[in-house]
């Protein structure tokens, strides 16, 4: 069995269109790719694809009620909606800063969640 | 009040040039930002893939605000906020920035120099044309984000998206993960506004369609937005009829382009160049007002805030010279002409003895190209040849020209810069 999968690389702007070849569910050929981020992004993408998640928790006694988070690290992507839930209950007093822990190990994935802002006292 | 150098804006142009300004000598300066905060679009921006160029990592739009705040801050740089400069005129060789805030009123500044960073704003509904009441629930995708990323409301639950810009592509992937049911984002050209990875990782990651050659005809509902009608274009952007559909949902955002903010620039008398919206400059990023530069979104839209920075920072230092007397006196200018399926370039002109060692030249291109060429010519003769396997108007390109590139073009007056491509030819 070949087939063959267009991607669109995210690692970087240039955005390059590669084009993968596949045989009995291996990688074949990876064409199209500027550079070799290209390739290691359309592996993990065909094998175990993840993003960086951003998101937002609320924040008490704040100059604003919200402060923006994201992951420390990517995760898969089919935990991006749990990981989303989970922090739907989350709330952090004021102060915060950039680099503060929001949760840790979110939804088993092994990566930890931060704020991304600062947000500070009312 | 006098400065030698007054900034508008503080967002990440303002703010780089401050920094470069500073950097350079200028010590007595001043930024002038009309929000509560510094960082301008970027602290609505909460998702990751700001600064891929210049800190080689992948930040938020606040924590690459964040960066050049800090660094503002531990230079001493005065900022004003919650100050909103209403007028600037110029003159003799002096500008007279009029500002108003809350605690001191309406004042003047004169100032011996000015950056123009103020920025873009989006294009309002009113250009759109859609027929219809106007009923609640149809946002600008900035404004919803600003509710959505800052205020932390959610403007609907079911969501169609007009335009496929890269506001609206995030704003798609962002009331997604909130909970909303984005239906579909339509565009009216055959391709998308918006960077590609903005279109993987935004629509589709959550099977959100992308109607190419598509609009909104008809907005239905009276209070609140019902539902919207969609139709099909033409070559001609004209709906064709029997091609509508109606789509259920409660909200609508628009998000089909920015238009740089230049009343202040055309109260100046800066030339505005109407491809780009935002003024005509020379090679130190100098509007033909003498002494007054712009950088960033206000000067021509950008994709990626790296380049906003890189820029602003050369308009710092390019005003740091101008107030030390260095910015050396105008030798000829050649011009840079933007041809066959580019729109423009910024610069609009280069003067060789006031050039750096290199000179980056940005611009966009008018509609997309596969397996092309961007080609810089003189007279007969091709300075530069670049293959380019995709080529689209939503990705700004650039090139950069070396000084002894253009010091061996003799008596031209102009360079051609334009797309090259096989296809014209059959
Ligand atoms: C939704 C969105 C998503 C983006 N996503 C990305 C991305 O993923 N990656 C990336 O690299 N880039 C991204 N960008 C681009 C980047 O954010 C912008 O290019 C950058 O913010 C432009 O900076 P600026 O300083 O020119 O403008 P702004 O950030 O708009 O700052 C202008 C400032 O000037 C102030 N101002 C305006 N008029 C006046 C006045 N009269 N008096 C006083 N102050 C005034 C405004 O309040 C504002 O603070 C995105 C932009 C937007 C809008
Ligand atoms: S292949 Fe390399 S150059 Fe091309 S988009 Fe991916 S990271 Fe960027």
């Amino acid at each position: 069995m070949s087939g063959r999968r267009e991607f669109v690389c995210i690692r970087c702007p240039l955005g390059c269109n590669i084009t993968v070849e596949t045989e009995n569910g291996g990688i074949k050929s990876i064409t199209g790719n500027t550079c070799p981020r290209g390739a290691d992004y359309v592996t993990k993408e065909m094998t175990d694809p993840r993003r960086t998640v951003t998101s937002l928790v609320r924040v008490r006694g704040g100059e604003l009620p919200v402060v923006s988070v994201k992951t420390a690290g990517d995760i898969p992507k089919d935990k991006i909606a749990d990981c989303i839930r989970a922090l739907k209950g989350i709330e952090l007093s004021a102060p915060v800063r950039i680099g503060d822990p929001v949760a840790e190990n979110v939804c088993g994935t092994g990566v930890d969640i931060v704020a991304a802002a600062n947000v500070g006292q009312a | 009040m006098k400065k030698d150098l007054v900034i508008i804006g503080g967002g990440p142009a303002g703010l780089a040039a401050a920094i470069a300004a500073k950097e350079a000598g200028v010590e007595d300066l001043l930024v002038l930002e009309r929000d509560s905060r510094l960082g301008g679009i970027l602290n609505q921006c909460i998702h990751n893939g700001f600064g891929l160029h210049t800190f080689k990592e992948e930040l938020t739009g606040p924590e690459y605000a964040a960066r050049y705040i800090e660094k503002a801050e531990a230079l001493d740089i005065p900022c004003k906020l919650n100050t909103m400069v209403i007028d600037l005129a110029a003159e003799g060789g002096r500008k007279r920035v009029t500002v108003m805030n809350r605690q001191e009123g309406l004042y003047e500044i004169e100032a011996r120099a000015v950056i123009l960073a103020m920025g873009c704003r989006e294009r309002p509904r009113g250009a759109l044309n859609i027929p219809g009441y106007r009923p609640a629930g149809i946002y600008t995708a900035g404004t919803a984000q600003r509710y959505v990323n800052i205020e932390g409301r959610m403007p609907g639950r079911e969501v169609v998206v007009l335009g496929s810009g890269d506001i609206g592509l995030i704003m798609a992937r962002r009331m997604t993960l909130e909970g909303a049911k984005v239906k579909l984002v339509a565009e009216l050209m055959p391709y998308s506004g918006g960077l590609k990875r903005n279109i993987v990782q935004c629509l589709d990651d959550f099977d959100i369609p992308l109607k190419l050659s598509h609009t909104v005809v008809d907005i239905k509902g009276k209070e609140r937005v019902e539902g919207v009608t969609i139709a099909r274009v033409d070559e001609n952007s004209k709906p064709i009829p029997g091609t509508e559909e109606e789509v259920a949902c409660d909200t609508l955002l628009l998000s089909c382009g920015l238009i740089p903010e230049n009343e202040l620039s055309e109260s100046i008398g800066v030339a505005i160049n109407p491809a780009t919206g935002g003024p005509f400059v020379n090679e130190s990023l100098e509007t033909d007002r003498e002494g007054v530069f712009a950088c960033g979104n206000v000067l021509h839209v950008h994709d990626l805030v790296d380049y906003v920075s890189e820029e602003s920072s050369q308009a710092g230092r390019n005003a740091a010279a101008y107030l030390q007397g260095a910015l050396a006196g105008k030798g000829k200018a050649i011009s840079l002409r933007a041809a066959d399926g580019i729109r423009y370039t910024v610069p609009a002109s280069i003067d060789v003895s006031r050039m750096g060692e290199t000179q980056t030249v940005r611009f966009r291109v008018g509609s997309v190209y596969r397996d092309a060429a961007l080609e810089v010519t003189c007279g007969g003769r091709v300075l530069k040849h670049i293959d380019k396997r995709v080529l689209a108007p939503g990705e700004m390109e650039q090139v950069v020209l070396k000084r002894s590139e253009l010091q061996n073009i003799g008596n031209s007056e102009s360079i051609t810069f334009s797309v090259r491509t096989e296809k014209r030819e059959v």
